[in-house]
């Protein structure tokens, strides 16, 4: 199920304009990594980059290679499609759906891939509801409209969406930015729970966060404006937060900069 | 205004909070208020005279049930009875051609300019020939394919070149509106969709275009309401008849404009009557278009209650 990400000498761009730089990194399968740093150090970029949404912008490419299981996500015959039904993504604010009611945004990446059986449907509403720690708030209500819930529900209404579709991997730029401190500890007890069977790479500005939910942790810099970003340092978690090897890294931590 | 007072930095906020509503202000905000009143008034007085006049003398044949169900053959313009049935079959037979050859047109081409031309060349291009559409007067259209259809083509007059005109005329107007709800739609939910591996056509289709879709729908509405009262192309293209005539491929058929100017000449009562009783009648048929398109925006807007 969960696969494992390798990342080398990756360089992505908007247009001409090169926004992160040079990255090499592993991601472990079943651990949820962190990615932090300054505001505009291209975290959002970097991250958008492993399910290939990064494409969506006019323009913007990448040169390098990122590897899911020793498969290249950016060879030539690879869809961009079916990479995103592999690696799923969580917005940094909810986006439920508009026009449809709670269960048809959980199934809809299920339905708008083809699936039609009203008992996979029914059940995979359930397990992803369940697993999203929704499905008691909302099960007697799963016709009513997505948008009809509190922020920090559809945050996880959005959790549930994309975990329906079963991705190997799940990516999560800042989920819990909108959210309230009760909200967020909800989030972060379902990433925990949700790194048993799943890959996680979390975007995040809470240190705390950073430091409570995830395994291994990626600080990424910029050495001014109009610079690309780099990784400056990954390692375990422990280490970053104890006894970074980067002088940036532990300035950023202890909130000297950045 | 006096209230600047509390937004200058500065100015502590105890300072200014009941001296700055001065006379002269009072004085001035009732003199706005009563300008702005009257000014919407006078908007108003056309408006409510020519409903009353045309709902007056038109009023009492709409509610004879013969008026909806009669057409006005063998009537002549010294006698009473007759409907405008034929009229208003030939005005929504005529329209509905026209929206089934417009819609398509406006709503894919909206989408087009939205989601793949973004701000290419083909779609500059496009964007600018609409607007130069949306211009076009009826006239113009009409005689445009009246040149086409009659004179290059040889064919009849018929309904169906009015609508062929008609088009020309309702799709800068549905694409224009459906551009704009297009656009309205964030581009997050396009994200979202994205990133649960659905295909950017099929994201178009079932997620862009029902969240847009009440925009759309009431974008098809106005455009239909608009066109339902064009003359010019009717005069041109579409020879009034008394009789009715369901296919708009061969003969003549009636519209309510034509009635209207048909019997407008006439001096007997009878003529005179059915005038303003068909001017009523298109008055109706273009406020209800009105209405659905707004009962419609409004039921299947975005459900978020
Ligand atoms: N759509 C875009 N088009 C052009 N440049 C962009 C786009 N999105 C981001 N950038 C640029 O790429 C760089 C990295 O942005 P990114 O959003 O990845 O930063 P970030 O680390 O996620 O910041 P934040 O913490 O504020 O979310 C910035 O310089 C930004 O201006
Ligand atoms: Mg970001």
């Amino acid at each position: 199920m969960a696969k494992r990400i390798d990342v080398s000498d990756l360089d992505i761009y908007y247009g001409a304009f090169k926004a992160v730089e040079g990255v090499n990194m592993t991601v472990e399968p079943r651990s949820v990594t962190a990615f932090i740093g300054p505001s505009g150090c291209g975290k959002s970029t970097m991250l958008r980059t492993l399910n290939r949404m990064h494409e969506v912008v006019p323009g913007a490419r990448v040169e390098g290679k990122v590897l899911l299981d020793d498969q290249d996500l950016y060879g030539p015959d690879v869809d961009p499609v079916a990479v995103r039904r592999v690696v799923g993504m969580v917005f940094q604010r909810p986006n439920p759906f508009p026009t449809m009611s709670i269960y048809d945004n959980v199934a809809s990446g299920l339905k708008l891939n083809g699936v039609r059986n009203k008992a996979t449907l029914d059940a995979a509403v359930e397990r992803s509801l369940k697993g999203a720690n929704l499905w008691k708030e909302v099960q007697d209500r799963l016709n009513r409209p997505g948008g009809s819930l509190s922020g920090g529900q559809q945050q996880r209404l959005c959790i549930a969406r994309a975990i329906a579709v079963e991705p190997q991997v799940l990516l999560m730029d800042e989920p819990c930015s909108a959210l309230d401190p009760i909200s967020t500890l909800a989030i972060e007890d379902l990433v925990a729970q949700l790194k048993e069977k799943y890959t996680i790479v979390i975007v995040t500005h809470n240190m705390q966060q950073a430091a409570r939910v995830s395994d291994n942790t990626a600080f990424f810099n910029l050495a001014g404006q109009g610079k690309p970003g780099k990784l400056i340092e990954m390692d375990s978690t422990q280490r970053i937060f104890s006894n970074p090897s980067e002088k940036a890294t532990e300035a950023y931590i202890t909130g000297r900069f950045g | 205004m006096s209230e600047s007072s509390l937004a200058t930095p500065g100015t502590s906020f105890d300072a200014d909070l009941t001296g700055g509503r001065s006379k002269a202000r009072g004085a001035k905000n009732i003199l706005a208020a009563v300008l702005v009143s009257a000014c919407f008034a006078i908007a108003l007085i056309p408006l409510a005279w020519i409903l009353w006049t045309v709902a007056s003398k038109g009023l009492h044949l709409l509610l004879d049930i013969n008026w909806w169900q009669q057409s006005q053959r063998g009537i002549t313009s010294r006698t009473d009875g007759g409907g405008a049935y034929h009229a208003l079959v030939g005005s929504l037979i005529t329209a509905l051609a026209c929206a089934a050859i417009s819609v398509p047109i406006g709503v894919l081409g909206a989408v087009y300019l939205v989601e793949y031309g973004r701000k290419g060349r083909l779609a500059r291009a496009v964007s600018f020939m609409v607007d130069i559409m949306t211009g076009i007067p009826s006239i113009v259209a009409a005689l445009f394919v009246y040149a086409l259809w009659v004179t290059i083509f040889g064919f009849e007059r018929v309904a169906f070149a009015v609508s062929l005109s008609l088009v020309l005329l309702m799709v800068p107007a549905v694409l224009r509106v459906t551009e704009e709800v297009l656009r309205l739609v964030p581009n997050e939910l396009r994200e979202a969709s994205y990133a649960l591996g659905v295909p950017r056509w099929k994201t178009i289709l079932k997620i862009v275009i029902p969240t847009a879709f009440s925009g759309i729908v009431t974008g098809v509405m106005l455009g239909l309401a608009r066109i339902m009262g064009e003359t010019a192309p009717l005069l041109i293209l579409g020879p009034y008849t008394k009789s009715i005539n369901f296919n708009p491929f061969s003969g003549n058929m009636a519209a309510l404009p034509t009635m209207i100017n048909q019997d407008r000449t006439e001096s007997l009562q009878p003529a005179v009557d059915r005038t303003w009783a068909a001017a009523l009648t298109l008055v109706l048929l273009v406020l209800l278009l009105n209405i659905v398109a707004r009962a419609i925006a409004r039921f299947s807007a975005v459900r978020d209650r």
